[in-house]
């Protein structure tokens, strides 16, 4: 039973989404700041761009706590390989599907103001029910998306 | 944004990658694994995620006057409205088809996943013309 549903096991998982949620907390217990990890790809552009939506209070006055913490991501990832050293590892995804589903994650989740991490975790911990009706919508046009190239015989 | 808040959010983001990198989230066959019901370990990384996070957002503020090094608590505001779940359903499309989100994309790039490095272009590229032209 666990080991169909889970046959890479639990373990590693759970550690992994624990020490996630404590990243989160701790963020906003030393400086009281909320985000996920979608916002900084519109922040960032205030830097260059000034059409006028980016160059917003909340994009300006954030961006650089933003890309902070992208380069604290960065450091986590570098950290665990070095740590586990576990080697690196590269994605076989067509070229194509890393392009265009990037795009679409870029597009939607700033037009949706949140992501995975943003919806699903921040405004979940948060109690708002918009990011729960994001969270279930996004988890469905997923899952539908992922099974119908499966059908097709993508990977 | 004072220097120690910059460290903060330094070493939370190192902490949120080491988590991403220990979960396999950075590697968009697991993701995808999940999404065609064959791995249902995301699920394990989400919700440890939540139940840890809503109780520092929910307990911390009632525990303490004010961050510790910070001077108001911030709010993550989402509204119901067709941005928002309009939004999700294409940014699930994404997800769907690379097996990648923000996150995992720039956590990815640390330990050496280099094909991220197209979707964290790519991402730029989508999150650049949804504020040029569909900007609210």
């Amino acid at each position: 039973m666990i080991e169909q549903y889970f046959p890479n096991g639990i373990g590693h998982y759970l550690a992994g989404g624990l020490m996630i949620g404590a990243a989160v907390g701790l963020l906003f217990i030393t400086t009281g700041l909320k985000g996920g990890m979608s916002t900084v790809f519109s922040s960032t552009w205030s830097f260059v761009s000034k059409t006028p939506f980016f160059q917003q209070a909340r994009f300006t006055e954030s961006r650089l706590w933003r890309l902070t913490v992208a380069a604290g991501l960065i450091l986590g990832g570098f950290a665990w390989m070095l740590i586990t050293g576990s080697g690196t590892w590269q994605t076989t995804i067509p070229w194509w599907r890393l392009l265009v589903g990037g795009f679409l994650v870029g597009f939607g989740a700033r037009l949706s103001n949140g992501c995975t991490s943003g919806h699903g975790i921040c405004g979940l911990a948060s109690f708002q029910m918009p990011s729960l009706l994001a969270v279930l919508t996004f988890l469905v046009t997923g899952i539908v998306t992922a099974q119908l190239i499966a059908r097709i015989g993508g990977m | 944004m004072n220097p120690i808040q910059l460290i903060w959010a330094l070493i939370s983001g190192a902490l949120f990658g080491f988590g991403l990198s220990l979960s396999t989230m950075t590697h968009p066959e697991v993701v995808l694994s999940f999404l065609r019901f064959t791995d249902f370990g995301l699920l394990m990384v989400l919700g440890g995620a939540v139940i840890v996070a809503t109780l520092c957002y929910q307990l911390a503020p009632r525990l303490l006057a004010k961050p510790l090094f910070g001077s108001v608590w911030g709010k993550y505001p989402s509204e119901l409205n067709m941005r928002t779940i309009g939004g999700a359903a294409i940014f699930g499309i994404g997800w769907g088809i690379s097996g990648v989100c923000p996150g995992p994309a720039i956590a990815g790039l640390g330990s050496g996943n280099w094909p991220l490095f197209l979707v964290v272009l790519a991402i730029f590229a989508g999150a650049w013309v949804q504020g040029r032209f569909f900007g609210h």
